[in-house]
């Protein structure tokens, strides 16, 4: 994904917010053959009853209304973030056991003791049986 | 087959728009939404296996939206469609 330093920034504060509980949102911008762009995040309330500080759920109708508001800005939900508290930045046996849809950008931040650290990006394989690593590059011109 | 068939605006997830020529929102036949996504998958094949499983249900993480009801509360694949209804495909979002 190509994205902006403030972008990410707005990721590692959402996080840091919500620990120790898991932070989730959109990543809206424009898909394009290289990579996802992202100009802009969007949060989503981690709609778990339970568990939160190692789940996350964002429910269909926050998925409506981001993409609603997304549309409006003349952007398109490009992925999905979330944080792992006290939990290294790449995904978790759930995150693949309930990953979507292969093209998607799906964001991890650690947050250690409520300080944001490792940002990593990732797609799912279009066999869905893992996911890669996916390269971030910050350039500060990336608003779709 | 009628000549006046209803045809029904189904918003796509940018990135299934790999599969149906970057197209955001598709118009395809269909009395019900059954149909509509039958009808969709024909025309673009290659978006069957990210919508349904090998046995043809939707996958789990798939939702249908129409009038902003998920199809699960209504009548599910034979939930009818009537004139400028639109239908949402929105994944449930989740992890660890």
């Amino acid at each position: 994904m190509r994205t902006r330093t403030d972008v990410l920034d707005a990721i590692r504060a959402h996080g840091a917010e919500t620990y120790p509980e898991e932070c989730c949102g959109f990543l809206l911008g424009a898909a394009a053959p290289e990579g996802n762009r992202v100009a802009a995040i969007r949060r989503a309330p981690n709609r778990r009853a339970h568990h939160r500080e190692r789940r996350y759920v964002i429910t269909p109708p926050d998925y409506l209304a981001a993409e609603r508001e997304a549309r409006a800005r003349g952007l398109d939900i490009v992925g999905i973030y979330h944080s792992h508290p006290d939990h290294p930045a790449r995904p978790s046996a759930t995150d693949l056991a309930e990953a979507t849809f292969p093209g998607y950008t799906y964001v991890i931040v650690a947050v250690r003791e409520g300080r944001a650290e490792e940002l990593t990006a990732w797609t799912l394989a279009p066999d869905r049986a893992r996911f890669e690593p996916e390269p971030v590059a910050v350039e500060d011109d990336v608003n779709v | 087959m009628s000549t006046t068939q209803t045809l029904t605006r189904i918003h796509i997830p940018t990135p299934l728009r790999a599969y149906t020529n970057h197209e955001a929102t598709v118009a395809v036949a269909g009395a019900t939404v059954g149909e509509a996504l039958a009808n969709l998958v024909a025309r673009y094949p290659e978006l069957k296996r990210h919508l349904f499983d090998d046995e043809g249900r939707l996958r789990s993480f798939v939702n249908v939206y129409v009038r902003d009801e998920d199809i699960r509360y209504l009548e599910g694949d034979r939930t009818p469609l009537g004139a400028g209804d639109e239908l949402s495909i929105v994944p449930s979002i989740a992890g660890g």
